[in-house]
């Protein structure tokens, strides 16, 4: 699959506490900073206690910055940047039927 | 033994020391109440929400810990919401309680219910919605932990009215929240930082709200000295250095002296303590300071190199880091900078009085600063008359200034001014508002009545809404709209009616003499003194202008923009 995403792409995988409200968090922070978040998957660990959520981001130069703010979030436990290589969203793409 | 969530709630804010709350009660808060009326804790009643979360603030404000507001569900809730926004922008430890309509409801459009969770998420560090009252145990101290940790903040606990009545069994009490420890500092970092300062020629430290928080003004001031270097503080460092110090240049930014601004745009290295590089403080950021290396120390990672980047930066407690770079910066003096700054401090004034007659603004202000003891609390509320203090006030410590700096929340200063009298009540606190803030929170004259605090408000009343009114003289070529109350309210009878001293200069033979006895009459007073309605307030930087675009009085007439 091609994927055809701007320059700018970057992934970033979060482990968070599976609690509720932790999704609205993360994306209240995106929304009102004005980070470009272009796609989002959230699943519980195995010990169902912490969720990982990977996602996609449009944002290249402010890269530092979203994932300090992102840090910042309380049920937020770790914040890493992937390289290019994971095909996590090509993947899910085929799963949408694009 | 079992105890309710809501004798849990009021059995942990006792373990953690609180003293008081401000709050107002309501439907899906009655049990919360019910526990408090059984509690040492005293419930400072307010008129309006808004007004007790700005008490609470005011509380936390002067005494540098986290204090407490309670609301009811629904309109409780919202109108708590611009004081909780309001301590996010200025890094203040405040504690929302909220109370919810049961866990059953939640979802039903039933009475008086908002979406708490979701309103607050956006203007806190942190938020629950707590779904059992086992959970309390838990979340109330990690509330505080969260508003006091690194950068302190204001975190919010909504309580459905279910879980404040269920009983659980407590064996065990958990501790009081600590404030955890801060990141550890790089050596590194300090290493470079010292050698910056080492070399450089026409150094300037920058003081922000940081430096007040972590408690470390009197190190940073013998750092200055050590050194010898010039200081600017932010709107929010002010007090952070006593204003009379000869190191002590004032407030940057847009409304700074023109000697202040100047100062920083020669300077060859910033070392910004505490600060976040705020525009109303820099101007057009890529403008600010250019010849300058720049050091910023912050305790909070994300404000590192978001606004300015910088050549060192140090995350981290900025007392730690001062008292670091004090034991290891050699002393300094620079008497060509110091002949250059004092050249620019002597050619480049902030222009004083260039209107006539007894009440302009600033020969107000520094009479007030004569009549009242110097260590008195400082409060303002948002406008001209704020950036006037500001600019003028001989502040002599932290925590002496309370101003609503980031949000910039009209209605600020009387419930404030009412927290920090709460908190200090042997301290006399003046709170200097204008005639369009004091009526946004007006109610609050009955809660000031009602505990007769000495809080001495002053209202410099042009019966205009006076910094709108400059913006549109200075930018919108004089088209006013919406910026004049054209039936002026009659604030000191107002005052009278409410219980507390009301007077009004304009009616008195001699002004200044009834001004010193007001200030001087122990309790509460409020004191209209008219003001000359063109009055503005210069320098003015430009919105998005560099700071060496500095307005200096008002266009010939007819000019606009």
């Amino acid at each position: 699959m091609t994927a055809t995403y701007n320059s700018g792409n970057a992934i970033l995988q979060l482990t968070v506490r599976n609690h509720p409200g932790v999704m609205s968090h993360i994306c209240g922070l995106f929304a009102r900073r004005s980070y470009n978040m272009e796609a989002i998957l959230c699943l519980p660990l195995a010990d169902r206690r912490y969720s990982q959520v990977w996602l996609l981001l449009d944002e290249d130069a402010r890269l530092e910055q979203v994932m300090r703010q992102t840090q910042k979030l309380v049920d937020v436990i770790d914040v890493r940047r992937h390289d290019g290589a994971v095909d996590i969203f090509p993947r899910l793409r085929t799963v949408v039927g694009e | 033994m079992k105890y309710s969530g809501a004798q849990i709630v009021v059995k942990l804010l006792e373990r953690q020391g609180i003293r008081m709350v401000a709050g107002i009660p309501g439907g899906a808060s009655l049990p919360l109440y019910d526990a408090l009326s059984s509690s040492s804790i005293r419930h400072i009643l307010a008129r309006h929400e808004q007004g007790a979360g700005f008490i609470a603030q005011g509380m936390a404000r002067t005494e540098g810990r986290p204090a407490v507001c309670l609301a009811s569900s629904g309109p409780g809730a919202t109108n708590l919401l611009t004081a909780v926004a309001d301590a996010k922008m200025d890094s203040i430890p405040l504690i929302a309680i909220t109370g919810q309509v049961p866990t059953a409801l939640i979802g039903t459009d039933a009475f008086q219910e908002a979406d708490t969770f979701g309103l607050m998420l956006a203007i806190t560090k942190h938020n629950w919605i707590v779904r059992s009252a086992r959970e309390l145990l838990e979340v109330i101290p990690a509330a505080f932990r969260i508003a006091m940790a690194g950068r302190p903040g204001p975190v919010a606990v909504d309580i459905p009215k279910d879980v404040q009545l269920e009983q659980i069994e407590v064996v065990q009490w958990p501790e009081p929240a600590l404030i955890p420890a801060p990141p550890p500092l790089a050596v590194s970092e300090l290493e470079q930082a010292a050698a910056l300062l080492a070399d450089a020629q026409r150094p300037v430290l920058m003081l922000g709200g940081g430096v007040v928080h972590a408690g470390c003004a009197a190190a940073i001031q013998s750092l200055a000295e050590q050194l010898e270097l010039f200081t600017v503080a932010t709107f929010m460092g002010l007090g952070a250095m006593p204003s009379t110090h000869r190191l002590f240049l004032g407030m940057l930014g847009m409304h700074g002296a023109r000697y202040t601004n100047l100062v920083l745009e020669e300077c060859d290295l910033l070392l910004a303590a505490g600060v976040r590089f705020d525009d109303r403080a820099t101007g057009e950021a890529a403008t600010f300071c250019r010849q300058a290396r720049i050091i910023h120390i912050d305790i909070d990672a994300s404000e590192l190199h978001k606004i300015k980047s910088a050549d060192v930066a140090i995350n981290g407690d900025v007392a730690q880091a001062v008292a670091y770079l004090r034991a290891h910066c050699p002393s300094a003096s620079r008497p060509s900078w110091r002949q250059r700054v004092t050249a620019l401090r002597a050619d480049y004034p902030l222009p004083i009085d260039e209107h006539a007659g007894e009440f302009t603004p600033y020969r107000l202000l520094s009479q007030i600063a004569r009549l009242v003891p110097p260590d008195c609390v400082v409060v303002t509320d948002v406008g001209q008359h704020q950036m006037w203090t500001a600019q003028v006030y001989p502040f002599t410590r932290p925590r002496q200034w309370l101003s609503s700096g980031g949000l910039g929340t009209m209605g600020f200063g009387l419930p404030a001014a009412i927290g920090a009298a709460l908190a200090q009540p042997q301290r006399t606190v003046v709170c200097i508002s204008g005639d369009g803030s004091m009526l946004m929170n007006i109610q609050e004259l009955d809660t000031l009545a009602e505990h007769g605090l000495n809080v001495k408000i002053v209202v410099l009343n042009n019966q205009h809404l006076g910094l709108v009114k400059q913006q549109q003289a200075l930018f919108y070529g004089e088209r006013y709209l919406g910026i004049r109350n054209r039936r002026a309210a009659d604030l000191a009878a107002i005052a009278r009616a409410m219980g507390i001293g009301g007077i009004d200069l304009q009616d008195c033979e001699h002004p200044l003499a009834a001004l010193d006895r007001a200030l001087a009459t122990p309790g509460p007073v409020l004191i209209n003194v008219p003001i000359d309605p063109e009055a503005m307030v210069f320098p003015m930087v430009p919105s998005g202008k560099a700071n060496r675009d500095m307005i200096l009085a008002r266009p010939a007439a007819g000019g606009g923009a």
